[in-house]
């Protein structure tokens, strides 16, 4: 494919509350088996997409190390590979990354030594799975410097986090409100994915940053939106911001329903992840697990209900998960109660314990504790 | 210059005939085992986790699957600049093409592969049994005795001890002599086809012997040396030691992985058994599920009842069905109210809904009683069953069956049903 790929993954959400304490949105795992990211990485490799970036800045311990090898996504050719920036001290600048568009712009040269003449930037803390080369295409169409995917919402959606996006009916788009209080119905946002030229993304952010202007969205998709020509591109199936801790405990839940597990799971193109070598879930006496999701090398002895175990849980004798999300390497004692909780992962949950979120509003469970693996 | 301490050559070119049906497309080191894993994993595995970083893997009968499986070794990180995996068919020569007519044959056949790396050491294995074992262990008794030849051996019951080759020791384990298969055993330590080889030993060996008939490593190979005074010494191992070679011991082997602590424990962060996965998401458990002592491979979808059994990844068990006793490997779709007993259901197969496996009586299977016994249905690779038909037990189904197949939907204990499949 003609463009190059860059991925946001720096951020950290403070309505992510402590699940963020550990690692950043982009390395959230997901699904049993995925984290963030992969949805990112895995649309551009399907794309064909050879060189990509990864901007990390808040917390990347587990996202590097999710990311240690590019095999999982079959980057890391001769043509391209995968590569991860991170903020560092250079002679004409020793901050950290400013903002989306500063982030970029600390890797100018990134951009300055590719040839491919497009660029395709997308968050790493969204789901979803894209061609980006029928993105590209329109782009072309249109002859747009630069063009927003967006997505529409459903009605009563709380629009308060999204950039609202209206457009003439060519597509063209008119306004770019970020984040505005005033709900709408079936309002299209921002779907945090963008391509534009290669050598104008150069000028504009050459331009910011001589005006100190550090956001992507702000400073360069809004400033130039009267000036440029800015197309918005509508992504009609799955799409999903992971922003707040309920967000995190919808997405996960989503997978429970069998058509975006089949869209995810079974139609083409895959979403790839970091190969674990875990030996099959295992189902002893005592189990009795109903719709949930569970992943490998996990060992199960108790009931589970409505909920999603990753991988190498431990779940004792006469426990009892409902409506819950179990992070890796996680142990419950026997006879444990866990109702709508997010239990944070390598916790180690001791027997008899009993703890229970609000429908709706999941309670994190964080139990530190020293374990070492056998 | 390139040099190796040791390097291991796999021997993975044979059929495996006594797993009947589910050699017929594969080699039986491609046969899949424990719900994710494929025979030939746990040798593999093994190798990486010793730090032999250089196998060649000898292919023969149908190679196709295991050249998918293994590709260039990235799943056991055997994809290296010098050495790795490599596979080695059989070739053409200048002066004459022969197939591998033996295991020391095949070695024999492939002598430039194993002086291009510059060996010591030569490690000899097979594929067919699950174990895991640490080839460095078995080196470093080869070294401290200072032999030519290491076997190793495993310490069998008295009462099956006439069934094997046996080898006979001195009190420092080096080996006095040989038996195959004795009425009165002198010993109860089995070869289990492993062997340390110093190479300019065995190089020596396999050129004296170049023109034996199906030159063979037990038959031909280690007598030869040990008569010409090589010193051979028997290497005792004590952990879990299986051969899947018939139907039977693959089936029980696979139930031994469901105990609460198995013998062969696949959750043990040391020595992990790397596999080629194609799939890596989570498995679905569906509202009316119901699963007890089984093991579950990824992707997997189960809506009905699941009760000792190894299931394999991206199967699909539909509600009502109720699956005990059985192997399901990669692929298979169970319909519907199915009942499936006892079964061994190779990769991609169908079953329709409201069929019933493994009903009735046992009866001996017709053609080989051998194989299809202890009561097993077992269904071939791609394999279709239409809906509402019932199976006896000791009884085999390959290919696209269809109800003009069956006598009133129904196929009586011992007898075998082979159709062509989709691609013939």
């Amino acid at each position: 494919m003609r463009a190059i790929g860059i991925v946001l993954a720096g951020g950290n959400a403070s309505r992510m509350k402590e699940l963020t304490n550990k690692r950043a949105v982009a390395a959230m795992p997901l699904a049993g088996s995925y984290r963030a990211v992969d949805f990112a990485l895995s649309s551009l490799a399907n794309s064909k997409v050879q060189k990509v970036a990864v901007l990390t800045q808040y917390n990347s311990r587990s996202l590097n190390e999710h990311m240690s090898s590019s095999k999982w996504w079959d980057f890391g050719r001769k043509q391209g590979g995968l590569y991860v920036f991170t903020p560092t001290i250079t002679v004409d600048n020793s901050f950290w990354y400013r903002g989306t568009a500063d982030s970029i712009y600390q890797n100018i040269d990134f951009l300055k030594n590719s040839h491919e003449p497009y660029v395709v930037i997308t968050s790493g803390d969204i789901i979803y799975k894209l061609d980006f080369n029928k993105v590209l295409e329109k782009h072309i169409e249109n002859k747009a410097d630069i063009t927003v995917v967006c997505k529409r919402l459903g009605k009563c959606a709380d629009t308060s986090r999204y950039g609202i996006i209206t457009t003439d009916p060519d597509g063209r788009i008119t306004s770019f409100d970020e984040k505005p209080n005033g709900a709408e119905d079936e309002p299209l946002v921002s779907a945090g994915i963008y391509v534009v030229r290669r050598r104008q993304l150069i000028e504009m952010l050459e331009r910011a940053n001589e005006e100190e202007r550090y956001d992507l969205v702000r400073d360069i998709i809004i400033r130039f939106k009267d000036v440029k020509k800015i197309y918005a591109f509508e992504h009609t199936e799955y799409w999903r911001n992971i922003a707040s801790v309920m967000d995190y405990y919808d997405a996960n839940m989503d997978f429970l329903k069998p058509d975006i597990r089949d869209y995810f799971f079974r139609q083409y193109p895959d979403v790839y992840s970091k190969v674990d070598d875990l030996p099959p879930a295992k189902y002893n006496a005592g189990a009795d697990v109903r719709n949930s999701l569970i992943a490998s090398g996990t060992i199960v002895n108790g009931r589970v209900e409505n909920s999603i175990i990753f991988k190498q849980v431990y779940i004792g004798n006469n426990c009892t998960i409902r409506n819950s999300i179990v992070l890796n390497g996680v142990h419950i004692g026997d006879n444990s109660y866990i109702e709508n909780c997010i239990i944070e992962s390598r916790d180690t949950i001791m027997p008899n314990s009993n703890y229970s979120g609000e429908p709706g509003k999941p309670r994190i469970v964080l139990e530190r504790s020293d374990r070492y693996s056998i | 210059m390139i040099r190796k301490e040791m390097i291991a050559m796999l021997l993975a070119g044979g059929q495996g005939s006594r797993l009947g049906i589910l050699t017929a497309d594969m080699a039986k080191p491609a046969v899949s085992y424990g719900g994710k894993y494929r025979i030939i994993d746990f040798p593999l595995s093994n190798c990486i986790n010793s730090g032999v970083d250089t196998v060649g893997v000898l292919t023969q009968y149908q190679p196709l699957r295991l050249n998918t499986h293994i590709g260039i070794g990235i799943p056991w990180d055997l994809d290296r600049n010098i050495g790795g995996v490599s596979i080695l068919p059989p070739y053409e020569k200048s002066d004459n093409a022969e197939w591998y007519t033996g295991t020391a044959n095949a070695i024999y056949q492939n002598l430039k592969f194993i002086e291009h790396y510059n060996p010591e050491y030569v490690l000899i294995l097979g594929g067919d049994h699950i174990y895991k074992m640490d080839y460095e262990i078995l080196l470093d008794f080869h070294k401290s005795n200072k032999a030519d030849i290491t076997l190793a051996t495993y310490p069998v019951a008295w009462e099956d001890a006439s069934r094997f080759g046996l080898v006979i020791t001195d009190e420092n384990k080096k080996v006095i002599d040989f038996e195959e298969k004795p009425a009165k055993p002198r010993s109860n330590l089995a070869s289990m086809g492993i062997y340390i080889f110093t190479w300019k030993v065995l190089k020596d060996a396999l050129i004296k012997l170049k023109d034996q008939p199906g030159c063979d490593f037990g038959m031909h190979v280690i007598p030869y040396c040990h008569n010409n005074g090589a010193s051979v010494y028997a290497f005792e191992y004590n952990g879990y030691w299986k051969d899947v070679g018939t139907l039977s011991a693959y089936w029980e082997s696979n139930m031994e992985l469901i105990d609460l602590v198995p013998d062969f424990n696949l959750y043990e962060e040391f020595w992990k058994i790397y596999t080629k996965s194609d799939v890596s998401t989570a498995q679905y458990l569906g509202e009316h599920a119901v699963l007890s002592r089984s093991i579950v491979g990824e992707g997997t979808e189960i809506y009905g009842s699941v009760y000792n059994s190894v299931i394999g990844p991206e199967v699909v068990i539909e509600e009502g069905a109720v699956v005990s006793d059985s192997i399901v490997m990669q692929g298979t779709h169970i319909g519907k109210n199915s009942k499936i007993n006892k079964a061994i259901i190779a990769e991609r197969a169908v079953v329709g809904s409201n069929c019933e496996l493994g009903v009735g009586e046992e009866v001996e299977n017709k053609e080989h009683p051998n194989i299809y016994c202890n009561g097993l249905v077992t269904l071939g690779e791609k394999t279709v069953i239409p809906d509402g038909v019932h199976i006896g037990k000791n009884t085999v189904i390959s290919g696209i069956t269809t109800h003009e197949d069956y006598t009133n939907n129904w196929l009586a204990g011992g007898e075998s049903l082979r159709k062509a499949g989709e691609d013939a």
